[in-house]
């Protein structure tokens, strides 16, 4: 079996902690899909470079280039990982706008590991209480573990405490993915799929 | 081919001067343009349909029948008439009464419209919109081919043994395009039924209008209709001109960076990069108007937005000027070289007419009035 995982990443340093974070799960899933005799391929979409393009996207209505592209990949992934930063107690106003611009239903049983960064882990739960919620609502499928990073994790030596999460994340998205528990919710067609194959004019007279 | 422009009629703060046109400003400068498209030699002038500040125009067969009044030639269209708000009986009703005013000089483009409030404000639910259009439409279909309806569907009460009047001018009802920014479900709808299909095109790439027009084609061939490039295809554009491109460059920005669509996002020339807006000289124009056959085909109507984003009624007038004598007679010329030979015009009332063996006068006379009993026609004079 060989799939395709996007990372999305909303880190806006260089270096960054977020595609630090990002770049660490993506290991670990590579490694836990091949303990589960699966290959995948990682396409990394860092939103910064995209963030003009996002505005525009949210005033014209249509993405242009890159970002065209970026949409393209996650939206036809086998499987997720998204990381943001923690920005004034959420996920980033940037990391909002990409999954804001995804047609409806685009990701609809897509599992998917969330993850965040931020300085001090006083605001892990805002994985649980503002980004589960969100990816809730897309329809997606949450790992069970979602995975928070603080600056003080990066700098652990109290036996790998991160590494741990990242790992059992990790795990647990091998097991979604390569199980019968992704999926459960058919993708949405995308506006592509449906020009290149409407629902016949019968159907829509409700005379099928 | 047919040239013309598309007006949504709206009342917008010129930029340049802060200068607001009043309702009455603006309803008369669009009298005003109709007339000039009319005079440089533009084949159709489209009204848009709007019940809500800041569009003037909740009225198109007022506007358009006062029009045809005042013109001698230029076939009046719609962009959009809504055909999920309004009653499929009034639209019937209301543009076969244009259609006799006009004596044929129209058609009209359905549309589901730009905002999700004005559903409420007639009595629908914009959930049904693609519902609302296709039934709405099956209903106005039948009520310009039957005489006598009896209908029942899902939106509105129920018709028995209606007739809607007037019937259609020679017994030929008016020729349909419809609309759409990205909706499949209305390319497979004006395919099904053989109609025009107008692909809004401006504000988004040409790879999004090449697969709707696509579509569109392919299922006109698949209904029967004629070969996927006989079919009737309709494209907006946005241009403004100069003689000289970066003079047209400069005095449209400003306008560009505030329009109430677009503005304050991509910057002019991503925006012309990306979508149709042409913004330069005639020459340039002319080329990427001629380009948009290469991804939508050989098509049959050209409507240009050109009055929009708040400039001003004495600029629009000279934009018509420079599109009636030097973009449009080139790409006149141009495009019918290019055309292949079996490729249909739009249908006119005439080409429908012809189509269907001559006119008829298709009047249905009362049986019987309800205070005489008697018709109003006698026996024998009736058709």
């Amino acid at each position: 079996m060989s799939l395709r995982i996007a990372v999305v990443t909303a880190g806006l340093s260089n270096p960054s902690s977020t595609r630090l974070l990002a770049d660490q799960l993506a290991a670990s899933a590579v490694s836990a899909l091949a303990d589960v005799g699966a290959s995948a391929e990682l396409d990394v979409v860092e939103l910064r470079p995209l963030a003009h393009a996002l505005a525009d996207r949210l005033l014209t209505g249509f993405p242009t280039g890159d970002l065209s592209t970026a949409i393209a990949k996650v939206v036809t992934a086998d499987a997720l990982i998204v990381v943001s930063p923690i920005f004034s107690a959420s996920y980033s106003g940037l990391f909002k706008m990409f999954f804001d611009v995804l047609e409806p239903e685009a990701l609809a049983g897509v599992p998917v590991v969330l993850a965040a960064t931020a300085g001090s882990a006083r605001h892990s739960l805002v994985l649980e209480h503002a980004m589960r919620p969100l990816f809730s609502y897309l329809k997606t499928t949450p790992t069970p573990t979602a995975v928070f990073a603080a600056s003080e994790d990066f700098g652990d030596t109290d036996g790998g405490a991160l590494t741990v999460r990242i790992e059992r994340a990790a795990r647990e998205l091998a097991a979604l993915v390569s199980g019968v528990g992704g999926r459960a919710t058919p993708r949405g067609r995308s506006l592509e799929e449906q020009f290149a194959d409407p629902t016949p004019f019968a159907e829509l007279l409700g005379r099928t | 081919m047919q040239f013309g422009i598309f007006t949504v009629g709206d009342v917008t703060t010129d930029p340049t001067t802060g200068h607001t046109p009043t309702e009455h400003e603006r309803i008369k400068a669009t009298v005003a343009i109709a007339q000039k498209a009319e005079e440089v030699g533009l084949d159709v002038i489209a009204f848009g349909q709007h019940h809500n500040p800041p569009f003037t125009a909740s009225s198109p067969t007022t506007t358009m029948a006062y029009v045809a009044a005042l013109t001698e030639r230029i076939l009046l269209s719609t962009s959009t008439t809504l055909i999920t708000t309004t009653d499929p009986v009034r639209i019937a009703e209301d543009y076969a009464q244009l259609q006799h005013l006009a004596d044929g000089r129209m058609d009209l483009m359905l549309g589901r419209g730009n905002t999700g409030p004005v559903y409420p404000w007639f009595g629908k639910d914009i959930r049904q919109g693609i519902e609302l259009a296709v039934e709405n439409y099956a209903l106005l279909h039948q009520l310009w081919r039957d005489d006598v309806v009896n209908w029942q569907g899902k939106h509105r009460t129920p018709l028995q043994g209606f007739t809607a009047t007037p019937r259609p001018l020679d017994g030929v009802p008016p020729f349909v395009w419809h609309g759409s920014i990205r909706s499949p479900e209305i390319a497979e709808q004006a395919a099904y039924y053989g109609d025009g299909f107008f692909s809004n095109h401006i504000f988004w790439p040409s790879s999004h209008t090449a697969q709707m027009v696509g579509l569109y084609r392919r299922r006109f061939e698949h209904y029967g209709h004629g070969k996927a490039h006989q079919a009737i295809v309709g494209l907006g554009g946005q241009a403004f001109i100069a003689k000289n491109s970066q003079d047209a460059v400069n005095q449209f920005r400003p306008y560009f960076d505030n329009a109430p669509v677009y503005g304050h996002g991509p910057s002019l020339e991503e925006f012309v990069e990306a979508t149709p807006l042409n913004v330069g000289s005639p020459q340039q124009v002319i080329e990427k108007t001629l380009g948009f056959r290469e991804y939508a085909g050989d098509y049959q109507r050209q409507l240009w937005l050109m009055d929009h984003a708040g400039l001003p009624l004495k600029t629009v007038l000279e934009q018509l000027d420079l599109l009636g004598e030097e973009v449009v007679p080139v790409l006149r010329k141009e495009f019918a070289a290019l055309r292949p030979a079996d490729v249909p015009d739009a249908p006119t009332h005439q080409s429908l007419v012809a189509a269907a063996g001559g006119g008829r006068d298709s009047t249905v006379p009362a049986p019987a009035d309800a205070v005489t009993g008697q018709s109003p026609v006698p026996e024998g004079a009736r058709a």
